[in-house]
């Protein structure tokens, strides 16, 4: 081919993709720059002609020690549990069912088309049955009475207990100690995999950590003037059922293509060196998945962040105890006309997300490149 | 292993299958179940129970309150749909078969806008659409084409990496150009890649809330938005809002019992390609 016919279809191939170039531009990053910039803003009240004065980080202090917003504060420990529990939860069950439908079994196009059908339908219609499930009259509060037991009494998306509390204004602290106990499972990842640099590295960060939680942190001026307690509502239960009824399928169905793409011969060997099946998937099979977990993980997250919807059809905009960034985002932006304070939310929101989404994207760039 | 134990290992295997898959049922049969029921005889005492008589009468109510919804969405998801199936198919055939210098980083930009919490483009998204007066269902096909693009694109490429270019080269010879190498023999290929991208959009669009919600009016309002409505409040009728979440359920279910093995292709195409 000539260089310059080569040069023609280059101009070609631009051409045609710059209306999507340039939509996206605009769409996803001209206005993710925008709502950085407005959350930067005393913007309140939309205008034909919107006055935006910039104030700095004013919202953002607001929003982590303004007195006023502590509700938002335990929507963000809120999400915390919903992130957790949700990848916990669908990414162990999802597990499980991959392993039971890996190996020859009859009707097995049934079970997987059971196993992932909740995923077909929408928050909201999930959300709306489960919302009657958990209603403290409703269905799943009934079940004991089959075992002649009495009548549950918890009050699910209306709870109000909290456990696990803590003051918020020793947040340094209970950061460092989370963060810690992450870098200890690491840990003792690392040394039952006998990595030695994993070791030395996973030891070392966690002993900075603790010494920051238990020395250092106590030193510290409180990030709050006045005593203020968050922790993990109890109300948020129902709703992590919910999603990770939905979702559960999703993470078998990825695990599953992963164990079938494990060639058979490794199953085979393993077989003849006296493997069995527990030790085959624990020792051989999951290891071997890990490309898959961090996939997976990536997509809970980002779902856990997207869980607006069912969070609004199980427990509706006004309750605190279920409260997520993103409802408060809502609810400030489009029922308050709070609009810079809504983008601050936002911009919050987003940075949660792109903790795993660039990590995710560089890799696969280069992957691909 | 005895053949006895291999048995009863067996039977045991199948019974936790089938237990998990009732569980799994649970709130399906729920809904079900309750949507037949009258207002008056929802109780905690028959929750579970089946109806008798069965009534019809929420499913009445249901339709005639969700009908100018459903139309919406139709309208909506239809649109919506095809003209992100045909954006994706040009962009995939470019970005698979047409690499230039800088083509991998313009793609990777635009698997960007993906993952992204949209909260953080809904202000300036509404702004725009109140600005160039399209807020309601036109806005709204906009808004889904264009956060649309990043997904198709990747969809179209990662399945025409599979086609040899060897079979695009012997078309060059034959003297296809670089437009009839598209429409003459890449398209006709393309049907199971419409197919699983026309899936994708076609479920995430319908059930989509957020942007709904947000950008339309009564009059404009999708099913999602509907249903939340039908369904919300204190004093709910389980029965008519179980009949409606099972109606707007009914289209994604079809597609997803009939063409089920094209919805878990797409599912799995933005995760464990590669």
């Amino acid at each position: 081919m000539s260089n310059k016919k080569n040069s023609k279809e280059i101009l070609y191939s631009v051409l045609i993709l710059l209306p999507s170039l340039i939509l996206v531009g605009i769409f996803v990053y001209g206005f993710i720059g925008n709502t950085i910039y407005s959350s930067m803003t005393d913007w309140h009240g939309m205008a034909e002609n919107p006055v935006k004065n910039f104030i700095g980080l004013k919202n953002y202090k607001s929003l982590f020690t303004g007195i006023i917003m502590s509700a938002f504060r335990q929507d963000l420990v809120n999400t915390v549990f919903y992130s957790i529990f949700l990848l916990a939860g669908t990414l162990m069950i999802g597990l499980i069912l991959a392993i039971l439908l890996d190996r020859p079994v009859k009707n097995e196009g049934v079970y997987r088309t059971i196993f992932l059908y909740p995923m077909a339908l929408s928050f909201i219609v999930s959300g709306t049955v489960w919302r009657w499930l958990v209603a403290p009259s409703g269905g799943l509060n009934a079940i004991p009475t089959w075992f002649r037991g009495k009548q549950g009494s918890f009050q699910w998306t209306s709870s109000q207990i909290q456990i696990l509390q803590f003051n918020w204004q020793n947040i340094w602290k209970v950061l460092a100690i989370l963060i810690m106990i992450v870098f200890l499972v690491l840990l003792i990842h690392s040394i039952m995999i006998h990595n030695k640099k994993g070791i030395k590295t996973h030891a070392i960060i966690a002993g900075i950590l603790a010494i920051f939680a238990f020395i250092i942190a106590p030193f510290l001026p409180p990030a709050l003037a006045v005593k203020e307690t968050h922790g993990f509502n109890l109300a948020i239960i129902g709703i992590l059922i919910a999603g990770i009824w939905q979702y559960s399928g999703y993470a078998m169905a990825l695990y599953l293509a992963g164990l079938r793409g494990l060639s058979g011969s490794i199953k085979e060997s393993a077989k003849l060196d006296g493997a069995n099946e527990f030790v085959y998937y624990w020792k051989i099979a999951i290891p071997n998945l890990k490309p898959i977990t961090m996939s997976a993980v990536i997509i809970m997250a980002h779902i856990s962040l997207k869980m607006f919807d069912l969070i609004y059809a199980m427990a509706g905009t006004d309750n605190n105890f279920t409260g997520h960034p993103s409802i408060r985002m809502y609810t400030t932006t489009f029922r308050a006309n709070k609009l810079a304070l809504g983008s601050a939310m936002a911009v919050i929101l987003f940075i949660f997300a792109a903790l795993f989404i660039i990590p995710y994207m560089v890799r696969s760039h280069k992957e691909r490149v | 292993m005895s053949v006895k134990s291999r048995k009863s290992k067996k039977i045991v295997y199948y019974v936790v299958v089938v237990l998990i898959c009732f569980i799994f049922l649970v709130p399906m049969y729920m809904a079900f179940i309750t949507s037949l029921k009258q207002r008056a005889t929802i109780n905690l005492l028959t929750a579970w129970k089946w109806p008798s008589p069965a009534s019809s009468i929420g499913y009445k109510h249901a339709i005639t309150k969700l009908a100018p919804y459903l139309k919406n969405s139709f309208v909506l998801t239809i649109t919506g749909t095809v003209i992100s199936a045909f954006i994706g198919a040009i962009n995939g055939y470019i970005f698979s078969k047409n690499k230039f210098p800088g083509s991998e980083l313009l793609f990777t930009l635009l698997l960007f806008g993906m993952f992204i919490p949209y909260q953080i483009i809904l202000i300036p998204l509404f702004e725009t659409l109140t600005r160039l007066h399209i807020a309601g269902l036109g806005g709204l096909i906009l808004a889904h084409v264009v956060y649309g693009i990043p997904i198709v694109t990747m969809l179209f490429r990662n399945f025409y990496d599979q086609i040899p270019n060897s079979i695009l080269e012997s078309g060059r010879i034959d003297g296809a150009t670089y437009f009839s190498v598209f429409t003459k023999l890449i398209l006709p290929l393309s049907l199971p890649s419409f197919v699983v991208v026309g899936i994708w959009q076609f479920t995430q669009i319908w059930n989509e809330f957020l942007w709904a919600i947000c950008l339309t009016s009564q009059k404009t309002n999708p099913i999602t938005v509907g249903l939340s409505q039908l369904a919300g409040g204190q004093a709910v009728a389980w029965n008519d809002s179980m009949a409606g979440a099972i109606i707007s359920a009914i289209p994604v279910l079809i597609i997803y019992i009939f063409l089920g093995k094209y919805f878990v292709q797409g599912l799995l195409a933005g995760s464990v390609k590669e």
